[in-house]
């Protein structure tokens, strides 16, 4: 560890990005994610990287997936409307393979909304925010030391498997400020996409080995002169027509992702061991949920916390482990009830469900958390 | 058996291509690999072809970067000048040029047009304009002449159409030119002026489709539009030696307006140099 810092979630998630290799940002200003491309705008050209403020969200993610096309780790940031506005290229960055990270600071409310309240409404949205059957993983960190360790893990993770990660972060971690402890760079473990082409590949640039599921990525500018089209395409990275590789391309681009869920999947467990009753959560809402178990503990009820890192894909192996201890379940999310649904499908039945959320742009309180489990433990005794 | 150049600056798998037959596209792409040939090859400059990216949008254009034997890479509709502003600024020592079409970079992507012209970030735009979008079928694009008919304007077009290069130089384009599909000598030279301007540079390169617009508005066929062409179409040197009257109706081929600003590329270099020196 190092010495202790004041930062901003927002920052943290520059100086992580730094610290995982990025060299290039494009962005547009979005409140509450500005502060990234501020600092980005700042710090990018004293580690020689280069930052570029586009004329709207669209430019930004294709600005990004250039420079990544280049060989360049490459990252925007942005707040709803503007991660409405990016969704068609995030797509192409799926089918085309080109790794990026896309941080979306959530606010609250559709349209314009309230730009400086915080939410999780985007949960959905980084799902299904693009068009067509196509495989999404998105991490939501929960602090400022996190959002710095996790958006490293971000990149790795989009250059590992070759696909846009969506860092979904909150107004609440966004703007947070808190004092942490970074880790030393030598703590740190990096990874860069595949640049060799796989054995065999003989210039098929989106060559795939039987049994492997993510081809190798030269830069352009290296010699191998391969094309890159968001039509369905064969190894050779030229369109087609045929339903049969399109339907391979396709089902790879998927299984990439859900055969190595494992690898990709992270959680969080606190007082977890002889929980009865598991509060799932994630991102900004995490510290109120923590506040209202220890309150809840000292009252003697047995609550715990189960919290997606990675939350998409949802961890259902890991909640679905956890289901006999348990009586029931309270999914605490600042949104109409989003994870609620992956939560509710992925107990099937078994065990009641309830649900505490918030559209106001206010946040959830601890107290809100607490008097939400009595209400459960009533209504519980009541049957 | 396919030429020389085919061979070596095409996709020869992958061809022939999917355009029309009379389709000026063909004739423009390679204008283009014609232009990088001869700068390849020119002992002048140290131009290496690794160092080309053929950067493309949506649309009949856009299918060029698949057939041209370069780093290529075909985006989405309207977003090739973003995408290669990403590439160019990542890297730049590449050479990106962007082949395009009306309704890709003058509609659906007219917004990065005109900021990548502002900002003179060192790209080359080759904009294959042929009056309709032709990949969905004969609809009116943004240089669709008004009055003339398309799918979606069976009574005749009520908008009025851009000019593609003036709009680029409007915007602050360092190098705004126009090409057509007839002057192919011409136009593959104001490609090669193009690729060597060091900052932002457009070719409006007025392309013909005999199928959609050409058949909409009873232009003829393709040999028919290309004599329009040879008519109203004026390479510079001729241009200048006509009167005011005889220039009525007709359009200049030719660099319209070229300046020396700061690129983009460059200008940041300095930024990181000077961050590098504070340390």
């Amino acid at each position: 560890m190092s010495k202790a810092v004041l930062m901003q979630g927002n920052e943290a998630a520059v100086e992580g990005a730094i610290a995982a290799g990025m060299r290039f940002f494009a962005g547009y200003p979005i409140t509450p994610s500005t502060e990234i491309a501020e600092q980005s705008a700042l710090r990018l050209p004293q580690v020689g990287g280069h930052f570029l403020q586009m004329e709207d969200e669209l430019a930004s993610i294709a600005a990004v997936l250039g420079a990544s096309a280049a060989g360049v780790k490459a990252m925007t940031a942005t707040s709803g409307p503007g991660f409405s506005l990016m969704q068609e290229n995030i797509g192409y960055g799926v089918m085309a393979e080109i790794p990026c990270v896309i941080v979306d600071v959530q606010r609250a409310g559709p349209s314009t909304g309230l730009p400086t309240s915080p939410s999780q409404g985007d949960y959905m949205q980084a799902r299904w925010g693009t068009h067509g059957d196509h495989p999404v993983i998105a991490l939501s960190p929960s602090s400022v030391r996190e959002t710095y360790t996790l958006i490293i893990r971000a990149f790795n993770l989009a250059e590992k498997y070759r696909t846009p990660v969506i860092f979904l972060m909150d107004e609440i971690v966004g703007h947070m400020r808190e004092g942490v402890e970074l880790p030393r760079e030598s703590e740190l473990i990096i990874n860069h996409r595949k640049m060799s082409f796989h054995d065999g590949a003989n210039k098929q640039c989106y060559f795939v080995p039987e049994g492997e599921y993510v081809p190798a990525m030269k830069p352009f500018g290296q010699g191998e002169r391969y094309n890159i089209t968001g039509l369905a395409h064969d190894s050779s990275g030229f369109p087609t027509n045929s339903t049969e590789i399109a339907g391979k391309l396709f089902t790879r681009l998927l299984d990439k992702v859900e055969k190595n869920v494992n690898d990709i999947v992270r959680i969080e467990e606190y007082a977890m061991d002889d929980a009865e009753t598991a509060i799932v959560c994630f991102g900004g809402t995490t510290r109120a949920v923590m506040s209202a178990i220890l309150e809840a503990r000292a009252q003697g009820k047995k609550v715990g916390m189960f919290r997606p890192i990675t939350v998409w894909p949802f961890p259902e192996q890991q909640l679905r482990a956890r289901l006999p201890q348990l009586k029931n379940i309270l999914m605490v999310e600042h949104n109409h009830g989003q994870m609620l649904l992956e939560v509710q499908r992925t107990v099937g039945g078994a065990l009641p469900v309830d649900f505490l959320g918030r559209i106001d742009g206010t946040v959830i309180s601890p107290a809100d958390i607490l008097a939400k489990l009595n209400e459960m433990e009533e209504n519980c005794h009541a049957q | 058996m396919p030429s020389d150049l085919i061979h070596q600056y095409m996709r020869i798998d992958h061809l022939p291509q999917i355009w029309c037959p009379g389709c000026g596209n063909g004739t423009i792409m390679r204008d283009v690999a014609v232009a990088i040939e001869q700068l390849i090859d020119d002992p002048e400059y140290d131009f290496d072809r690794d160092d080309f990216v053929i950067v493309s949008g949506i649309g009949c254009s856009s299918r060029a970067a698949g057939y041209l034997d370069f780093n290529s890479i075909h985006t989405t509709h309207g977003r090739a000048i973003a995408f290669a502003s990403g590439i160019k600024f990542a890297n730049p020592k590449l050479n990106v040029i962007v082949l395009t079409g009306d309704g890709d970079c003058s509609a659906i992507g007219g917004n990065h047009l005109i900021h990548a012209a502002r900002r003179n970030l060192g790209l080359t735009v080759v904009a294959f304009n042929n009056d309709i979008y032709g990949m969905t079928g004969g609809q009116y694009s943004p240089t669709t002449p008004n009055g003339d008919k398309a799918t979606t304007a069976p009574y005749g077009n009520v908008d009025r159409p851009f000019d593609i290069a003036l709009l680029a130089a409007g915007a602050g384009a360092s190098f705004a030119a126009r090409g057509d599909v007839f002057h192919a000598r011409e136009t593959t030279e104001i490609i090669r002026q193009a690729i060597l301007h060091k900052g932002f540079s457009i070719v409006d390169v007025y392309s013909i489709c005999p199928t959609y617009y050409g058949r909409k508005n009873k232009k003829g066929d393709a040999v028919e539009m290309l004599k329009w062409q040879k008519e109203n179409l004026i390479p510079t040197n001729r241009w200048y030696t006509m009167s005011e009257e005889e220039r009525v109706g007709k359009k200049l081929i030719g660099i319209l307006s070229r300046n020396d600003y700061p690129e983009y590329t460059e200008e940041y270099a300095k930024i990181i140099e000077q961050c590098r020196k504070k340390k």
